[in-house]
């Protein structure tokens, strides 16, 4: 059979997918460098414009504020997701009365959508009616301002979010230490080293790969973050919690409906999220070779 | 560790996970006048079913739920089954241009709809798909992790076997149809659990594309209730245990294939 007669099957089963990845997501790609040279609103004509949304972003203060709020998030939300991940895998790893138990219950936010995480996150931190105010009261704590003091409410919408993300890394965790060389773990305890020693000389090494795609996966969640956000704080109280996908949602979607300028903000989750995909192929690439 | 030191820590952090969809449960079922009485406690003195016979009664709740189904049926078809034909191809057929293929593929990873929601929002009105349920469907089907899992589990498949088929004359298609996908049920089922699941929950995409309540997908609809209910928390929290128990009870049941897709996407 010729090369070119077997060729075609391959490319009739790629192409449904490749026409999809093309059309919804490369063309907008591209639509979107051409937007952030352009002023436009909405679906009006675009008027050439340089690099005039990029010189506003450059001296756009809530664009800053944006910038620094996801940065305070990720560092808030991924040594977390990952570190407590791997705790309480590390916990839950050996056998224990209903072990399977406590597994699916921390498990269970995975199935959890963001929009019922988010909404039972305003029910929990409602300065007034909210459940945490009401225990803290019972205790004799005065009311929290979860929701009017800009730390707080970030860190609010941080603790939510930790609770739908350590069962992932829990969860990834647990599969990677069955693959733990259990010789190399009794020959450390025969040789004297205590618990800590084996998981910090042993089994942490052990699962660097696994640290490492769970560090990136959890960096790429946190840059994109919006349903949190949008329905807890809508980006306040101020701006003290807008990230750069609500910014970049209210300047395309919101009043001003500002196209070209939303699409520029969202050019800038485009490069965070190439870099760190790039490293990780880079760095994954030189671990296989 | 000793081992009551570990399960007295199991209990407490079970404690804390168990607590917001406790929360939830509890609020949905406490009388309003309570919740605006005293705030929400933990353990409410009255039960009542209110909370869900109001909101049925207000909203097209059954239609949400249609809406979630097909949707997220919809998807989970069409995203099996490029995901699937696409992973075959890259496992075992041989063909120009691999690498250009696996950069797009890769693509669907590095371009996140938040970054380009604003372009694919205008390609779509102009394909005239707005406020159809395609909207939603046709941008989420090709997913990068779809097509990794189903490469991974074919590449396992022994050539020996497609070269049996070839030799009985199957064609290619022949052989992936009656050869590989009876091999596949358990790759077939991790990739739609998973594929059911993000569309179920999908919240910024829908709430984009879909502007007519009677279309609404649950979260969007979730949302559209929290303008509704403000801090009338019953109703709005029967509506979110009614949108996560189906799921809840699915991922229960079948934690076992979820468990096996979630881990093999991160552990090489």
């Amino acid at each position: 059979m010729s090369s070119a007669r077997r060729a075609n099957p391959a490319y009739a089963l790629l192409a449904p997918n490749l026409l999809l990845i093309v059309v919804f997501l490369l063309v907008p790609l591209v639509w979107a460098l051409v937007m952030s040279l352009q002023a436009k609103r909405s679906f009006g004509p675009g008027r050439w414009v340089g690099l005039d949304n990029f010189s506003r972003l450059l001296g756009d203060e809530v664009f800053w504020r944006a910038l620094a709020n996801t940065a305070a998030f990720t560092v808030l939300t991924v040594p977390l997701s990952v570190g407590l991940g791997l705790a309480l895998a590390l916990l839950m790893d050996r056998a224990l009365p209903g072990r399977a138990v406590f597994r699916t219950i921390v498990y269970l936010p995975i199935a959890v959508s963001t929009l019922v995480t988010s909404l039972v996150g305003l029910l929990l931190f409602d300065e007034s009616v909210g459940i945490v105010n009401g225990v803290l009261r019972d205790l004799g704590v005065g009311p929290v301002s979860w929701q009017t003091d800009g730390t707080l409410a970030m860190l609010s919408v941080a603790v939510m979010t930790l609770w739908t993300r350590v069962g992932f890394g829990m969860l990834v965790y647990l599969a990677a230490l069955q693959d733990v060389d259990r010789d190399v773990l009794a020959a450390a305890e025969v040789d004297g080293a205590g618990a800590f020693a084996r998981v910090r000389h042993v089994i942490v090494p052990w699962l660097r790969p696994t640290t490492f795609f769970l560090v990136v996966i959890n960096l790429i969640w946190s840059f994109q973050v919006f349903d949190v956000v949008y329905v807890m704080t809508n980006g306040g109280p101020g701006y003290a919690t807008t990230m750069l996908v609500t910014y970049a949602y209210d300047e395309g979607f919101g009043p001003a409906r500002n196209f070209g300028y939303g699409a520029t903000v969202g050019l800038v989750l485009f490069v965070l999220t190439l870099l760190v995909t790039v490293a990780q192929l880079v760095v994954q690439r030189r671990r296989d070779a | 560790m000793p081992r009551w030191a570990r399960l007295v820590a199991c209990v407490l952090v079970s404690a804390v996970f168990v607590l917001p969809l406790w929360a939830m449960l509890v609020v949905a079922l406490t009388p309003r006048e309570l919740l605006f009485d005293g705030g929400a406690g933990l353990w409410p003195s009255a039960w009542t079913l209110q909370n869900f016979t109001d909101l049925a009664s207000s909203f097209p709740v059954w239609r949400w739920f249609g809406n979630a189904l097909l949707v997220a049926g919809l998807t989970t078809v069409l995203s099996v089954t490029v995901n699937l034909a696409a992973g075959f191809a890259l496992a075992k057929l041989r063909f120009r241009g691999r690498t250009v293929v696996f950069v797009l593929v890769l693509s669907t990873l590095m371009v996140p709809t938040q970054a380009v929601m604003i372009p694919q929002f205008e390609l779509v009105a102009r394909l005239g798909l707005v406020g159809l349920f395609w909207a939603v469907i046709l941008p989420s089907a090709s997913t990068a992790l779809g097509v990794f899992l189903a490469r991974q589990f074919f590449v396992s498949v022994p050539d020996e076997l497609l070269d049996a088929a070839r030799i009985d004359g199957c064609s290619t298609l022949a052989t992936l149809w009656h050869v590989v996908l009876p091999l596949a049920r358990p790759l077939v089922a991790v990739m739609s659990l998973l594929a059911f699941m993000t569309q179920w929950n999908d919240f910024l995409w829908p709430l984009i594309v879909l502007r007519d309540p009677d279309l609404y997908t649950l979260p969007v609809a979730l949302r559209f209730l929290q303008g509704q209910f403000d801090t009338d928390y019953g109703g709005l929290m029967a509506m979110a245990l009614l949108a996560s128990v189906p799921l809840l009870v699915v991922f229960v049941a079948l934690q076992r294939f979820f468990v096996a897709g979630f881990a093999r996407s991160g552990v090489k």
